[in-house]
């Protein structure tokens, strides 16, 4: 190790440090990266009565302080009498819900607190306080063979907008953000379809047709799998993220040949 | 002729003889050969971009064996299975199928837009170590002019060849400029419907930018590129000052067989780095933008990295319309699309006749200043490469706010302000730092180099002894020039100005000549002035002990 | 600066020893430079310490290694060029990148290479020469001023006004008849950038799906989908214009003037989806707090007032669509839109 120990000292050591340091990262991060397969949950949406008492009581425990005793709502939280099961679904199984910090502009995805039983007592609960949609049932989601270049057409009219064309995410008013679509399981895509948490709008009835619905899930599923065939991602974020990988490792390497090649000579 | 002659030698020999008998070259080819080049390694920015520049022709005309420029509709059914059966025009279906269908298709795609990331970058490197060290004054102002045309056509090819592959992203970058387009006063509209054929998005566009794209803008930039580097040849490298690198001598390696050897390893190095991020990384996925529908959006729609800037100016503009007699003046669009980019563009390309106003330094300049040395010049160009970067992070203001957690507008108000408040900041922070390693220099000269060792005098004082720096350090150190001053508004007996110094613009030009040597450090001291070239007397400076 | 890196405590070439909280050795050492220190022994100058015959071969080596890792890369480019097909994505991610990395070794191999060539193995050579002043002598300059004055007098351009004029005349023209050829790129703007596609009793139609609309489809307030008018679906021009985003808002929630209340249909609106700024589709609306957000520059329009301008560069609210219902309950536009939509223009008052 002769070679490095004489190199150490070299004004420009720390660049080359600072290079291989890039490189390791960029190549740790590929190795890394996360294999976002989201199974589809078949949920039933079966109500017994005993579901609907267990519900309640998980309920009053951790979201009546916010949402009030019979979910009419409270200064702080919306009333959640006619949302539906979907939407407790969705909040609950994503984390959401129960909140951490009521007061932020919105709730992270997060660690869910409740299985998917306890999830489905309280949504049994909050449907009976006023119905709403239920949880779609495995059927309804079974998006495999759904169309995914009409799926693709409709998600670049209605999702893209906000969700960027390969659902990254995207930046909203007043501290809110569309939260990127990596983690997200098809019953929760068709669950925020149909009942528009947060900011997002609502593509409920027949404005997407159920098939329509199951186009967008596909397409969704389809491009967040697929690989990429040019090399590292960038996470998907379009020309900006490229012209910062332009900067920091084109010009970067250039600028480190030129350094070598009109460096004073080392001799040992 | 040596008796013994390899077939090589007898080759490259018998070439030599036959183009010399019919040109009568072998005096211009010494020349050539033996030309001193210059070793720093920031005299090879330029050819970051100069080799770039032929990737970017090279996979360029691979990928027109392919592309089709043309509106068209057609119906996909290359072997990208999402986009199977939808319609999209046949630039775009013929640019997935180069991506998809042919090998080494979707590599030349990403070579060809990274190389034209790099080669925008290597031009903007290239041109701030051209303005922070001086190069660009008498005699090199017209290379400079030349090299600004350039900058402005690499940028309008950038964005011409963006549009052309009419997925998404380009058709909303398109969309823009026509919404700029038709914004500008008296003419908006015209000009739209004329670029066009007509109204937005029409069928003629496409090709009419492809052939801007391969031919007429990348005609007219290697002609400039010609001229470029064979006025640079004439006129020779600048350089820095050292030992034997004056006013009047130049210091490197000949051309053959050095910097031959150096610039073709570059050469390979621009083709490889190119090579290994269309490897690598991936850039504009257009498969996964989808074609070109008027109706659609994704987020995220930003423009290459060198357009950021407008991109940034027109986010930042509060809304300022005003309408009079039937006719609607919209500054939003004026100001971010015409004035900030027509000023960038007018200073960056006036700037070295600027300067020779303001400090009237008509010298010829072989050496180079280093930043230090020319305090206001240096401020003044951070202050605009704040100015920029404040306008080019703006244009990712969406991505600063999710990725940090940040109210969007609020990041719109802090570019805002810092807009305006950053360039001040960097000006008065560069100057002063240049001042303060000008001091440094100057206490160098005078009290030598800190040797580190202590000594005690018999007194019993503790003194630490220093050095007299190396000729070649010292050489380097002196190498500053002092700024021209202009005198002031000399007045004659009667307290009447000299006619020369009448008038608003000398009074401007007295003014800025001010500012522009105002805290001006004599770096050199007085009494180790050396000759005028650096040259002749050098005198030894005593340690201070 | 042969020693730049050795241990700097060992006083080598009368070098004194470095103490601590003084310069850093690099920057004391190339200011004293090397081969000039007051009191050390004149150093080997370099070109000597280089031409040591056994660091040349070893420089050889490295430089033939490297030339050689280019031979593989060629030779992996045609491999692999041949042995991945492209034929999906997975594949299509298989040929770019060994494609790719071959190539670029190729090209860093001689690259790398090269440079190590230059810098260990080639007789390090390093000149001096004179720069001659660029400006001619003044006689040589005089002598082009007077054959200049020669060749005007000669041509006699300057005492013959009518040839002047003439070639004047002729040579104009010549330079600007040639732009009326640019009339033709295209037609003149007339009015059509006051109007739209829309026209009275046209149905709305799901963009993308090309399904016709209730009103019920739109049951729940916080209800958003993009519409185009019927029969334009694969036309881009009119879609350019005429792209529409149905909100459905309670109807206590909404505050319009009366009139532009009648363009409503039970709390259903329709705003023009192209941004008064420049253009863009601007299509972000949140349910909660009714803002439409346009991604490209971030005009924020309130849709609950009109799509009124509450932040961003856009100057003027989202023109609103008016609509009804047909006999078969399907949502229709009453007329076109009242006033142009998209970006502000110069004619439009």
């Amino acid at each position: 190790m002769k070679w490095i120990t004489v190199r150490r000292r070299h004004p420009r050591a720390g660049y080359a440090v600072m290079l291989l340091a890039l490189f390791g990262l960029g190549a740790g991060y590929m190795a890394l990266m996360p294999d976002s397969t989201g199974g589809a949950e078949a949920v039933s949406s079966r109500v017994p009565l005993q579901d609907i008492r267990e519900g309640k009581q998980l309920y009053s425990q951790s979201c009546s302080t916010c949402h009030g005793q019979n979910g009419e709502g409270t200064d702080v939280a919306p009333s959640l009498i006619g949302v539906g099961a979907a939407a407790v679904d969705l909040q609950v199984s994503t984390g959401r819900m129960p909140a951490m910090n009521p007061d932020a502009p919105q709730q992270p995805r997060k660690r869910r607190v409740f299985n998917q039983e306890e999830t489905e007592q309280i949504a049994a609960y909050v449907q009976s306080l006023g119905g709403g949609p239920p949880i779609p049932s495995g059927s309804d989601i079974a998006y495999e063979g759904a169309d995914v270049a009409l799926g693709g057409n409709l998600f670049r009219a209605n999702c893209a907008q906000c969700h960027n064309f390969a659902g990254s995410g995207g930046a909203l008013t007043g501290g809110k953000e569309a939260p990127d679509l990596h983690d997200a399981t098809p019953t929760q895509i068709y669950e925020a379809m149909i009942t528009g948490p947060g900011a997002m709008p609502v593509f409920g009835g027949d404005t997407l047709s159920a098939e329509e619905k199951l186009a967008v899930i596909k397409f969704i599923v389809d491009v967040r799998e697929e690989p990429n065939p040019g090399g590292f991602g960038l996470g998907r974020f379009g020309p900006v993220t490229e012209g910062l990988a332009g900067w920091l490792i084109g010009i970067g390497l250039l600028i480190a040949a030129a350094l070598w090649m009109t460096a004073k000579k080392q001799h040992d | 002729m040596t008796p013994r002659t390899s077939p090589t030698r007898r080759l490259i020999g018998g070439t030599g003889t036959y183009i010399d008998e019919r040109f009568g070259s072998a005096n211009f080819v010494t020349r050539s050969l033996r030309k001193l080049f210059p070793d720093h390694w920031a005299f090879l920015l330029g050819e970051i971009a100069l080799y770039s520049f032929v990737v970017l022709l090279l996979t360029g005309t691979f990928l027109s064996f392919f592309f089709e420029p043309s509106a068209e509709h057609v119906t996909y059914n290359g072997s990208y299975e999402n986009l199977q059966g939808v319609e999209m025009s046949a630039a775009y279906a013929s640019t997935l199928h180069i991506s998809f269908d042919v090998r080494g298709g979707l590599l030349m795609r990403q070579i060809h837009h990274w190389s034209a990331i790099i080669f925008i970058a290597g031009i903007m490197v290239h041109m701030l170590r051209v303005f922070f060290t001086g190069a660009f004054r008498k005699p090199r102002e017209l290379n400079w002019v030349i090299g600004v045309t350039m900058f402005i056509l690499a940028f309008a090819n950038g964005f011409i060849g963006y549009g052309l592959p009419d997925d998404l992203l380009s058709g909303i970058g398109l969309k823009i400029t026509q919404g700029m387009a038709i914004g500008i006063p008296v003419v908006g509209t015209y000009v739209s419907f004329f670029l066009f054929g007509g109204e937005f998005p029409g069928t003629l566009l496409i090709p009419r930018f492809y052939i801007l794209h391969v031919l007429l803008i990348p005609g007219i930039l290697l002609a400039l590129i010609t001229a470029h580097v064979v006025i640079m040849w004439y006129q020779k490298h600048g350089n820095f000052a050292r030992k034997r690198s004056t006013e009047k001598t130049v210091v490197g390696a000949p051309f053959y067989p050095y910097f031959v050897a150096k610039t073709g390893s570059f050469f390979m190095f621009v083709f490889g780095v190119t090579a290994l991020m269309g490897a690598l990384v991936q850039i504009n996925p257009i498969w996964l933008y989808g074609p070109y529908n008027p109706a659609q959006i994704t987020a995220d729609s930003q423009s290459d990295f060198y357009f950021g800037f407008l991109e940034g100016a027109v986010r930042l503009m509060p809304a300022w319309e005003y309408s009079a007699l039937g006719h609607t003046l919209t500054l939003s669009i004026v100001i971010p699309a015409l004035v900030i980019p027509g000023l960038l563009f007018t200073v960056l390309l006036l700037y070295p006749f600027i300067e020779q106003w303001v400090t009237g330094d008509k010298r010829h300049h072989q050496l180079l200043d280093r930043p230090r040395n020319a305090p206001t010049r240096t401020g003044f160009g951070m202050a605009g490469v704040v100015f920029y970067g404040v306008l080019w992070a703006a244009a990712g203001n969406d991505l600063f706010a999710t990725t940090f957690d940040i109210p969007l507008f609020a990041t719109t108000w802090f570019f805002r302000i810092a807009l305006f408040v950053g360039p001040v900041i960097a000006f008065v922070v560069a100057k002063r730092v240049c001042l303060g390693l000008q001091r440094r220099d100057r206490e160098l000269l005078e009290h030598g180099v800190e040797s580190g060792i202590i000594k005690r005098l018999p007194s019993g004082e503790f003194i630490e002894v220093t050095e007299t720096p190396s000729e070649e350090a010292q050489a380097h150190l002196e190498g500053k020039k002092e700024i021209p001053q202009i005198a002031l508004p000399a007045r004659d007996d009667g307290g009447v100005p000299a006619p020369h110094s009448r008038g608003v613009r000398a009074k401007l030009r007295a003014a800025l000549n001010r500012l522009y040597t105002r805290d001006e450090i004599e770096v050199v001291p007085a009494e180790h002035h050396r000759g005028e070239h650096g040259e002749a007397e050098h005198r030894e400076l005593s340690s201070t002990e | 600066m042969s020693d730049k890196d050795t241990d700097v405590g060992r006083s080598s070439g009368g070098r004194p020893r470095r103490v601590i909280g003084t310069p850093r050795p690099t920057e004391t050492q190339y200011l004293l430079g090397d081969d000039e220190g007051a009191a050390g022994p004149p150093a080997t100058p370099r070109a000597e310490r280089d031409e040591d015959p056994k660091k040349i071969k070893k420089a050889e080596r490295v430089v033939a290694f490297f030339f050689g890792l280019s031979l593989l890369g060629s030779i992996g480019f045609v491999a692999a060029y041949i042995a991945f097909p492209v034929s999906g994505m997975a594949e299509t991610a298989l040929s770019n990148r060994w494609l790719g990395l071959s190539m670029a070794a190729a090209f860093l191999g001689v690259a790398c290479g090269g440079t190590y060539w230059v810098r260990r193995v080639m007789a390090p050579r390093e000149l001096v020469e004179e720069i001659h002043p660029m400006p001619s002598s003044v006689e040589e300059r005089r002598d082009v001023v007077e054959y200049f004055d020669q060749g005007t007098a000669d041509s006699r351009f300057l005492r013959r006004p009518l040839l002047r004029r003439a070639l004047l005349a002729a040579l104009v023209p010549l330079g600007i008849a040639p732009l009326v050829l640019f009339r033709d790129l295209g037609p003149l703007p007339g009015t059509v950038l006051r109007h739209t596609a829309w026209k009275k009793g046209m149905r709305l139609v799901v963009e993308g799906s090309g399904r016709h609309v209730r009103a019920s489809d739109l049951a729940w307030p916080g209800s958003y989908i993009t519409v185009i008018p019927e029969g334009f679906e694969h036309d881009l021009e009119a879609l350019a214009k005429a792209t529409v985003m149905l909100i459905k808002m309670r109807p206590e929630d909404l505050h319009l003037p009366p009139d532009k209340m009648a363009w409503t249909v039970d709390g259903i609106i329709a705003y023009s989806k192209i941004c008064t700024h420049v253009g863009c589709p601007a299509g972000l609306y949140e349910q909660q707090t009714h803002r439409i957000l346009c991604p490209c520059h971030q005009s924020t329009f309130d849709a609950s007032r009109a799509a009124e301008v509450i932040f961003g560069p856009a100057t003027r609210p989202l023109p609103q669509l008016p609509i009804g219902v047909d006999s078969e309950g399907y949502l229709i536009a009453l007329s076109d839109f009242h006033e142009p939509v998209g970006p502000s223009f110069w004619e439009r008052g």
